[in-house]
């Protein structure tokens, strides 16, 4: 089995060698500037790199192009945009559904799924046909119609599988729905039937006899024979036969759908009755009246007969149900195949090959599961309907045994492809999560590497973003969010954004740098920005060292100002002894201390005032004479002011302490 | 009941769904709503019809789904809307401008009137890059005020030009969502869980009261002011939880309420029935929060139809109000809150009621009409 080669639209490679590159999605294909005679050189190919326009571009020799190759095309097109997001709905409601629920009632829930992901596929349809109709462009329309004949293709097959492999139809109803099958899906007769109904005499119609034969083709005996009496009646002289025609139609025997009778006596009183029908034909009731005599032979399952209305069936598909409703009424499953293959061949008589279609459709006939899949998938521009149906037929455990010789099993390998396409859609990825979420093995993986990769070109979308990975507890990812986003607010200069950012993300290295940020402007403006942040860290305060410094920093000005002096004493102290303050920061939390030993009243004890003076020898001596140079003056004459404090507080505080002691 | 809600699939993430408002004695229910969309390539306003009355049936019952009366492209992402009046929508935009569309109702076009580009941006105004989202609009007509990620609040009237008054750095956290409490003075909802009072008389670039959450400072994403009490204020976070403030007293939420399991998007006061609220999140569901009914007439847990009804007790602090809201006594605390979308997957992103009349967008691409919510 090959696969056959894609072709990316606009490439030559007769003429320029091309380049490739794979995406989680997509791939990359970029002309490169050697000729297929060798000519350019390395730094060509870099050249041909730089500068390309993704998709267009105009064809000029000197140019290059970079050609963005999807692997599954119709996740872009607009109009089934309702088709993903609907079918992702009743997804998600067979991944939840019963698994427990008993034989009966679990394959009526499957089969009911199945016909909800068939209804979505007929809505799209028609929005798709409604859209053809109306729109002028010539283009579009055939862009809309080959769209519906796409999805009418997948219903239909969709729908045999239902029946074939979901439902399992045992033999009698086996024929019944395959009837449904074809008259839902063959050739419209409706119209033709009104347009014969509504003319003065319907019997004189040119359509005439192709309707009531499209009616019995289609075992729709009813309409038939309600046809019928109106040529009856309209020709008087066929009346006779007519009667036993109408007759014979009446009586033929249907599998029914309860089990009322059971299959050995439908084949008996069909047996009496297709006697009946060949009686009648022998003894030339019917010669005078050549269409008569056709539906004759029809009921009596001639191929011939059946076949020389080859144009009013059009598909072999239908022929195969003809003929087995005439001649194989109680059709077993597993013969099916015998009877699909021949009539195949003899409808196409050998004129025209099979198309894939023909072949999918085969397959099914054939019980071929895997063929059906694989088929579908090579045909078909999307990974939506392969994706799904094996999706449910791995939930009817029609797939068990069944693993790929790479990767998992093929319900999720396809499950993988079609949500990894969804991720590759600016707008559709938020389906895709749901789906890898269904993926035991590699879900998690794949939704970990496609998750990071979503542009977050809003707070809003960053959020929605986190919360997928919070629920699922992929903190790397989390962490990778945050930081992204905390990195725009930085460069925004939203520094409390950034914070928020980076407490959510619980990372504190980069809490670190924000309230560095935070410190340094402090130090350059003279005031805290931000305040209604700082102010109300609460417990995140203790997600870094330096965020604890800035929250207790801003906590010491707070009390302050509100003249809570021996309180922003003690912590002022505090930051320091403690080492909650880094190094550099010291100066700066010494000069502080200086409004606080100039003050009135004594602030600061004897004790406090030792502990005061070690820290700024700690820091005058630590310091090497390098940093000191460059801003001497300001420097010296800052630490001498604040020895000159120190003693003078040193001195007042003696006093006081000697004196309380005293009295 | 579910029977009464009219879906669609519209093929783009919706983010905001508005009713038109009524014009004054209507006695009509609302027939028109517009949606905005986000996370497109091509972005849209869309106006609505919510149905064809003539196609009601004999008991009134409403049949069809709404259809498309106009649309309009939109740059950036829908982040929140506003009806100004009968005819103009404003529309908050992710690139930080604020447009006023216009509906011509007599040949259903929709047309941009009035752009305020970049009203919000981070670092300089004038340069091509640095827009900064603006998350939420509210209108008074003519006064529109909008804030952003940039925690900036603008002041706009609709017929003038420029910013009638613009507070830079007025929160340093981004801002989620605002509202109005009285005609001179805003509600905003900011990233570290606070809710802010600002009087936009005075001059002074500070908030004149801040409120805010105990704890981990949960991100408030939306806020709405009770209609006719208005010192009733409810908020909804990051975590889901409803949280109801008294601004006369107090900096702490009265009661948290739990019920969504994600970020509440939207939280709305049925305008004239305000014992009814509605709330929806990102985990999917949409939550009818109902103080109208007599507790002691009902069993305490109710299960009807495949709904999920339970009544939630309050864990109030605050004595002396009247209001259902507000109050604590053991006898009557209790609502009857109903999730009205069992089985969704994707974030409901907004939710508004007007009359019997609710609509709702997801990121599942549909919107959906509920004609009959008291039935």
């Amino acid at each position: 089995d090959t696969v056959p080669p894609q072709v990316v639209p606009g490439a030559d490679p007769s003429s320029r060698q091309l380049c490739f590159a794979w995406g989680p999605a997509e791939v990359l294909v970029c002309e490169t500037l050697f000729g297929r005679e060798g000519q350019g050189g390395v730094g060509a190919a870099a050249r041909a790199l730089t500068g390309s326009v993704a998709g267009t571009g105009d064809a000029a020799p000197s140019s290059s192009r970079v050609f963005v190759v999807r692997k599954d095309q119709d996740i872009y097109i607009h109009t089934l945009r309702k088709l993903f997001n609907e079918s992702h709905g009743i997804f998600m409601g067979l991944q939840r559904s019963e698994e427990e629920l008993a034989g009966k009632s679990r394959k009526a829930q499957l089969v009911q799924v199945s016909k909800n992901y068939r209804s979505v596929i007929r809505a799209c349809m028609e929005d798709m046909h409604q859209a053809a109709v109306s729109t002028q462009d010539p283009a579009l329309q055939g862009q809309y119609s080959t769209q519906v004949s796409i999805l009418s293709a997948m219903e239909l097959i969709w729908n045999l599988c239902e029946i074939l492999f979901v439902e399992a139809a045992p033999a009698g109803p086996l024929l019944l729905r395959l009837l449904d099958w074809v008259r839902l899906h063959v050739c419209d007769v409706d119209s033709m039937v009104r347009e014969v109904l509504s003319s003065e005499s319907p019997s004189k119609h040119k359509l005439f006899w192709n309707v009531v034969d499209i009616f019995v083709l289609q075992g729709r005996m009813d309409e038939a024979r309600h046809l019928l009496s109106k040529e009856a009646s309209a020709n008087p002289t066929s009346m006779n036969m007519y009667r036993i025609l109408d007759d014979l139609m009446k009586k033929m025997p249907v599998p029914s759908l309860g089990n009322t009778q059971t299959l050995t006596e439908l084949e008996l009183k069909w047996q009496h009755w297709h006697e009946e029908c060949q009686r009648y034909l022998q003894d030339g009731t019917f010669a005078s009246n050549p269409h008569m005599e056709s539906i004759c032979k029809v009921l009596l399952g001639d191929e011939d007969a059946i076949l020389e209305k080859k144009e009013l069936m059009t598909t072999w598909y239908h022929f195969l149900v003809t003929r087995l409703l005439y001649s194989h009424p109680t059709v077993k499953p597993m013969e099916l195949r015998f009877y699909a293959q021949s009539s195949m061949d003899l409808f196409l008589g050998g004129e025209s090959s099979p198309e894939p279609l023909d072949m999918i459709l085969m397959a099914a006939f054939e019980f071929e599961m895997h063929q059906v899949i694989k088929e579908c998938s090579i045909v078909l521009s999307n990974w939506w309907f392969v994706a799904h149906l094996t999706d449910l037929l791995d939930h009817c455990k029609l797939l068990q045994s069944h693993n790929l010789y790479f990767g998992s099993n093929m319900r999720e390998f396809l499950l993988l492809e079609y949500a990894s396409g969804l991720f590759s859609h600016h707008s559709l990825w938020q389906l895709g999560v749901d789906y890898f979420d269904h993926c035991p093995q590699y879900g998690r993986v794949y939704l970990e590497l496609h998750i990071e990769r979503v542009p977050l070109s809003t707070e809003q979308k960053a959020l929605k973003v986190l919360r997928i990975c919070e629920q699922r507890q992929m903190h790397e990812q989390v962490r990778s969010v945050c930081k992204i986003m905390a990195m725009k607010a930085l460069r925004n200069n939203r520094l409390g954004s950034a914070l928020s950012w980076s407490i959510r993300a619980k990372d504190a290295a980069f809490a670190t740098l924000i309230s560095d940020r935070f410190l340094k402007d402090y130090c350059e403006r003279g005031c805290f920005s931000d305040l209604d942040l700082i102010d109300n860290l609460g417990p995140s305060m203790l997600l870094s060292d330096r965020l604890t410094f800035l929250g207790k920093y801003r906590e010491f000005h707070r009390l302050y100002g509100e003249k809570r002096f021996p309180e922003a004493a003690r912590l002022l102290l505090t930051l320091m002894t403690a080492h909650i303050a880094p190094c550099s920061f010291w100066m700066t939390l010494l000069t502080d201390a200086l409004p606080l030993l100039e003050q009135k009243e004594v602030i600061f004890s004897a004790e406090q005032t030792y502990e005061l003076m070690r820290c700024l020898e700690d820091l005058t001596a630590g310091n090497p004479d390098k940093q000191k140079f460059q801003d001497d003056d300001v420097e010296t004459t800052k630490v001498e002011m604040l020895r000159l404090a120190l003693a003078r507080n040193l001195a007042r505080v003696i006093v006081k302490e000697g004196t309380v002691d005293g009295s | 009941a579910m029977e009464d809600v009219s879906a669609k699939f519209v093929s783009q993430k919706i983010s905001r769904t508005r009713w038109r408002p009524l014009p004054p004695a209507a006695l009509q229910p609302p027939d028109l709503f517009a949606t905005g969309s986000w996370d497109n390539e091509d972005n849209r306003i869309s106006i609505w019809s919510a149905g064809d009355l003539g196609n009601a049936g004999l008991n009134g019952e409403y049949h069809g789904e709404p259809h498309l009366l106009c649309d309009i492209q939109h740059n950036g992402d829908v982040m929140d809307m506003q009806f100004l009046d009968q005819e103009r929508i404003v529309v908050a935009s992710s690139t930080g401008t604020v447009t006023i569309f216009r509906h011509h109702q007599n040949n259903q076009t929709l047309s941009a009137s009035h752009r305020w580009e970049k009203a919000h941006y981070h670092v300089d105004q004038d340069t091509s890059c640095g827009a900064a989202a603006c998350t939420g609009v509210v209108c008074n007509n003519p006064e529109i005020v909008t804030v952003g990620e940039d925690g900036r609040i603008n002041l706009f009237r609709a017929d003038q030009k420029d910013a009638v008054r613009t507070i830079d750095n007025a929160d340093s956290s981004t801002l989620h969502a605002v509202t109005f409490l009285r005609t001179t003075e805003i509600l905003t909802v900011n990233s570290i869980g606070q809710l802010k009072i600002w009087d936009l008389r005075q001059q002074r670039n500070e908030p004149s009261q801040i409120f805010s959450l105990a704890g981990d400072r949960v991100p408030l994403h939306c806020v709405d002011r009770h209609p006719n009490q208005q010192h009733i204020v409810a908020t909804g976070g990051q975590d889901g939880m409803l949280s109801i403030w008294d601004i006369r007293q107090g900096t702490m939420p009265v009661s948290l309420l739990n019920a969504h399991e994600a970020e509440m998007w939207e939280v709305h006061f049925h305008p004239s029935d305000p014992d009814h609220l509605f709330t929806c999140s990102e985990d999917g569901s949409l939550w009818h929060w109902d103080t109208s009914t007599n507790v002691s007439e009902k069993p305490s847990f109710l299960h009807q139809g495949g709904r999920s009804t339970a009544y939630l007790s309050h864990s109030t602090l605050n004595q002396s109000v009247v209001s259902a809201w507000l109050s604590n006594d053991p006898t009557k605390d209790r609502m009857e809150i109903t999730n009205l979308i069992p089985n969704q997957t994707l974030s409901v992103n907004s939710l508004d009621v007007l009359g019997p009349c609710l609509v709702y967008g997801t990121d599942a691409e549909a919107i959906y009409v509920n004609r009959q919510l008291f039935a």
